[in-house]
């Protein structure tokens, strides 16, 4: 298939976190391998460690095993700086809450990212623009996000995650604050957008027709990341 | 349970998820209650005492003949005494002798007035008429060290004399320091025979006031009044005028700066809430209900946070008491055993101020949070919208505007009491421009490449209110403390100026405090005159005048002046022109107050009594006068002489000859006088220091109690930026996400911080100067009846400014800090 073929974007191995000392570990030798190119559902029942992992993943959270590898750089091995500027120019991000900031406009929520790049004024305005474009927000640039719907926010966040072009998207639930129909919308949003960049994708969610819009889905379960077979 | 009770359950179940909040309120309500509440105390045990001391003194006296000193002659006591309806005349002798008040009295007569007084001295009557006996109330031989059998000196004209002290009177007899002697002898230590300066009088049952009142003054010379006692213990309140506004001032400080902090933290809390009140609505709570229920709980809150408020002011005005003995600076009212009375209607009249001030300020928010439509509300990114939205322009400009109209209207009772409520109506309109001043301000932001930076301006500018609000309560108290600032800078510098005038000569000689029983004699003042050393000297004699019942006596200062060397010696403010025909009248300059006090204008002509009769003076010119603030009169000395035929004096001016040694000149001067300590001979440069020394020890309670001021609104900075930061955590959160590093954060935090409290100083600047202009020529002008040149201290200013926008902008950062630590992985997972 698709991934596994290409040389892998992150490499995770033996990956184990334990909160606390009188349970067991929420992640135990955890091994994942993502494609430069390749969007990833991973799915499980609540509580099971998804949002850990994504965690692990960015750097927000330090295992107490195993390597995480994104191009061959351990992030394990960063400090909160280091792991910080890699999310800054290497990772997007989508939240179930959207978290979009309320006391600036659409245009300049989307180019928060290009800001901290430090991107010129010129090519930053141009690349909002067809950011906006691409999500569907075309007349939105100058409006406040109270004046705006949950379903146009998460386009505006996704619009956010991917203006810096990084190479890999992470999205926690990104759909479970949306009705059905605009959580398809947004889902098929998300995809197209994550391979117009040319970049990978981590989506974690609990629905099946989510997972659906992925290349690729994995389940979180008590013993590891196991494939589900896609179903057609 | 009816729904009302419901929705207040509701709602005060959220006082747990708000402890920090709830108690920052009910500190700030706390510290401005204890802060006015003590002042309050403090003042009143002080104006107590001195109340209960005037009306001992009076016992119960209906009327009292009084009389400036040296007083006035015996022979009128026998008048008043033979009077149709007076029952007892209690002749007085009243002096003050090295500071101690001296009171000479008949004790058979006595005893029928002021009965508390003598109760206590009944058991030695016989030792009473020791010519060189006194008696000494506790305060006054415990501030003198003495016992009963002691030896006392005691000066008298130009001579030491020696009493002994007989006995003590008790504590509860009389409150303040005091001599009590019999008046024959009184008159004969002191060179006051056949003089008396008071005459108590009782009536008989059913005798008019009026009638007998009326048939005293048909007696009475020029200069000798008769009143009733109420008239004559107003006269504490009169000499005390300076202090208490100096107190009423700082209260309003107090008040000023509690009450904008609780405001700040009600309408932070109602913002804050903004989610859970929709919330409320959106379940069926009407719109007034919910007014109605954040009001009732501003109002509870209010009342704790007083009640606190009012045991904190209790125990520091306890310990004020004990520590400073009741002088707050200025003193004119130090209570030696000063004790503090339980005052239960007091402290309800405080707590009930407090919650109707909380009830006030949660209303506003309330008011607006109840108009907020739900569905609005609760959409995120509503935190800031509404006061904003809704700039209460039109209010600011009224109130602005009453301000400034109030500061044109006269003191009342000679206190300037529409001065104060100028600066507060000033003070709450100014405030209430910030969020528009502020937004102005930030929109001229310049951009800036540094994302921190630029999200910094961004949220400013996105929620101005919010930001404000935190201000509100620092622009208050620093805006004050620059309006003092300004006022006592102008004050200091008119005052140097006034010293220089004033003091012309290389030396000033004086007789010790207390004046009324030492001068100097034609011998002595010839021996100065012709002193090696001595090129001239200038003598003055200064006597105090009582010209009306219910005001304190004015100082008369004959001196060598004539309407050539006046503007020499006096600041004058105005002179009046020469008539055409040439003098009409002996030429008098006034002090500023007398055109106050007693209506007195430059080229008028002015009454006054001497020597028992009336003469009348032209008013040649009004003067600035900062060292007797209830009037002064010069007059040239030859036309006191002439009038009064006292050649005494009992100041002077001296200029030394070239080279002379100003020690040297002392030195040999006391050894020719022999007046012992009475003399005091100080070059013009140690008064000038001395002086200032006092001017600047008299304010430094003053400066305390502002700082404290200022850091009760730091606290306010503080807090707001706690709560904000707290409401912000997700923001934090996706920015650290986002890439954004903790550094970062924090730069953005203090880039808030710096920018928001650089507005509100530099703000509280601009009102501070504005409220200093009522201060200097409204408030001062009308307690202290004396007016001041404007002089702005820019350096302390520029420091003090500075060092506050440091202070705030750390303050910021320390308070979001916590917020900052937090766990960006959790602060993202909901929306808070
Ligand atoms: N900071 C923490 N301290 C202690 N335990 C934690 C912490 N965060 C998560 N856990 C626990 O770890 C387990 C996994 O949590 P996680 O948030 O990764 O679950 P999840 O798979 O994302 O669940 P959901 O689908 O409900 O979001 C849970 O049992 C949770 O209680
Ligand atoms: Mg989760």
């Amino acid at each position: 298939m698709h991934g596994t073929r290409q040389r892998a974007l992150l490499e995770v191995e033996g990956l184990s976190r334990r909160y606390r000392e009188d349970r067991p570990p929420v992640l135990a030798g955890i091994d994942l391998s993502l494609a430069a190119d390749e969007y990833l559902a991973i799915m499980g029942e609540s509580g099971v460690g998804k949002s850990t992992l994504l965690n692990l993943i960015a750097g927000l959270d330090r295992p107490d095993a195993g390597t995480i590898r994104l191009d061959g750089v351990d992030i394990t091995a960063l400090d909160d700086e280091g792991a910080t500027l890699l999310r800054r120019r290497q990772m997007g991000f989508v939240f179930q809450a959207f978290h979009v900031l309320p006391y600036l406009t659409v245009a300049q929520n989307v180019a928060l990212p290009l800001d901290l790049l430090g991107v010129a004024a010129q090519e930053r305005a141009a690349r909002v623009a067809q950011m906006l474009e691409a999500v569907g927000l075309a007349g939105f640039a100058a409006r406040h996000p109270r004046e705006l719907s949950g379903g146009e926010l998460q386009r505006v966040a996704i619009a956010r995650s991917l203006v810096h072009r990084p190479r890999l998207v992470l999205a926690d639930e990104p759909t479970g604050n949306l009705d059905p129909r605009t959580a398809a919308q947004v889902l098929a949003l998300l995809r197209e957008q994550i391979h117009a960049n040319g970049g990978a994708g981590i989506l974690i969610t609990h629905s099946v027709t989510a997972a659906r819009s992925a290349d690729r889905t994995l389940a979180l379960t008590a013993h590891g990341l196991v494939p589900l077979p896609a179903t057609p | 349970m009816t729904p009302a009770r419901t929705w207040a359950r509701l709602l005060f179940a959220q006082w747990r998820e708000s402890r920090a909040r709830i108690a920052v309120t009910v500190l700030a309500l706390a510290l401005g209650t204890a802060m006015a509440s003590a002042i309050h105390l403090v003042n009143r045990s002080a104006l107590d005492e001195f109340e209960q001391a005037a009306r001992r003194l009076a016992g119960e006296a209906d009327l009292v003949v009084r009389g400036s000193p040296p007083g006035f002659p015996e022979a009128l006591f026998a008048g008043v005494a033979r009077l149709d309806g007076v029952a007892i005349a209690s002749p007085v002798l009243e002096l003050t002798v090295d500071g101690l008040t001296v009171v000479g009295l008949d004790p058979f007569r006595a005893a029928g007035v002021q009965p508390a007084l003598f109760g206590e001295l009944a058991g030695n009557l016989r030792d009473f008429f020791e010519p060189d006996g006194i008696f000494l109330s506790a305060a006054a031989a415990g501030q003198r060290q003495l016992r009963t059998g002691d030896r006392m000196d005691v000066l008298a004209g130009t001579t030491t004399r020696q009493l002994r002290v007989l006995g003590l009177l008790d504590a509860n007899a009389y409150p303040r320091p005091l001599g009590v002697m019999d008046i024959a002898a009184a008159q004969w230590q002191f060179d006051r025979l056949g003089l008396l300066t008071r005459i108590d009088v009782r009536l008989e049952e059913g005798a008019s006031t009026a009638t007998v009142r009326a048939a005293i003054e048909a007696l009475l010379p020029a200069g000798v009044v008769v009143m009733t006692p109420a008239i004559d213990s107003q006269r504490v309140a009169s000499a005390t005028r300076a202090y208490r506004t100096n107190l009423g001032m700082l209260a309003l400080v107090a008040v000023l700066t509690g009450a904008f902090l609780v405001l700040t933290a009600q309408a932070l809390s109602v913002l804050r809430r903004r989610g859970s009140l929709a919330l409320l609505r959106a379940l069926g709570v009407t719109r007034r209900e919910l007014g109605r229920l954040l009001v009732a709980e501003g109002v509870v809150v209010g009342a704790i946070g007083a009640a606190i408020g009012v045991g904190l002011g209790q125990v520091i005005a306890y310990w004020t008491l004990r520590a400073l003995a009741g002088d707050l600076g200025a003193g004119q009212l130090a209570v030696p055993g000063g004790t503090l009375a339980a005052k239960p209607l007091t402290w309800l009249i405080f707590i009930v101020t407090g919650a109707l001030v909380a009830g006030l300020a949660a209303w506003l928010p309330a008011r607006e949070a109840a108009a907020r439509p739900p569905a609005l509300a609760l959409k995120s990114g509503d935190v800031d919208a509404g006061p904003a939205a809704a700039r209460p322009f039109r209010v600011a400009f009224a109130l602005i505007a009453a301000g400034a109209g109030l500061a044109f209207m006269p003191s009342v009772y000679g206190l300037p009491l529409f001065g104060y409520a100028s600066i507060a109506a000033l003070l709450f309109g100014g405030v209430l421009l910030v969020p528009s001043v502020a937004q102005g301000l930030l929109r001229a932001a310049p951009a800036t490449r540094a994302a921190p930076l630029s999200l910094a301006v961004a949220q400013l500018r996105g929620a101005p209110a919010q930001a404000s609000l935190g201000l509100a309560a620092i622009i208050v108290s620093f805006s004050l403390m620059v309006a003092m600032a300004i006022m006592v800078h102008s004050f200091r510098e008119s005052f140097i100026d006034w010293l220089d005038t004033v003091l012309p000569a290389d030396m000033q000689l004086r007789l010790q405090q207390g004046g009324n029983t030492a001068a100097l004699g034609e011998r002595e003042q010839a021996v100065i005159a012709r002193q090696d050393g001595v090129s001239r000297a200038e003598f003055r004699r200064v006597v105090p005048l009582l010209l009306r019942p219910e005001a304190a006596p004015v100082t008369l200062i004959a001196a060598d002046i004539d309407a050539h060397t006046a503007a020499q010696r006096l600041a004058i403010l105005h002179a009046a022109p020469l008539p055409a025909g040439g003098e009409t009248a002996p030429p008098v300059w006034v002090s500023e107050a007398m055109t106050d006090l007693y209506g007195v204008q430059a080229g008028a002509p002015l009454a006054l009594p001497l020597a028992g009769r009336e003469a009348v003076f032209r008013v040649a010119g009004v003067y600035r006068e900062y060292g007797r603030s209830g009037g002064a009169v010069v007059i040239p000395r030859a036309t006191y002489v002439a009038a009064t035929g006292d050649r005494a004096v009992n100041e002077a001016s001296l200029w030394l000859a070239r080279g002379a040694d100003p020690a040297a000149v002392a030195r040999d001067l006391r050894a020719a006088l022999a007046l012992g300590d009475a003399l005091q001979l100080r070059t013009t440069t140690e008064v000038r220091e001395r002086s200032l020394a006092n001017f600047d020890r008299a304010f430094i309670v003053t400066y305390a109690l502002e700082a404290i001021a200022v850091l009760i609104g730091l606290l306010g900075v503080g807090v707001t930026a706690a709560a904000t930061a707290f409401a912000r955590r997700a923001e934090f959160g996706m920015l650290r996400h986002v890439g954004l590093l903790r550094r970062e954060l924090a730069l953005m935090l203090a880039g808030e911080g710096l920018l928001m409290s650089a507005i509100g100083v530099v703000f509280a600047l601009a009102l501070g100067g504005v409220l200093s202009l009522v201060l200097v020529y409204v408030v001062n002008r009308q307690s202290f009846l004396w007016s001041i040149d404007l002089a702005i201290p820019r350096l302390q200013l520029a420091l003090l400014a500075l060092a506050l926008i440091c202070a705030a902008a750390i303050t910021t950062v320390v308070s979001g800090r916590a917020a900052l630590g937090g766990d960006a992985v959790r602060a993202v997972r909901e929306d808070w």
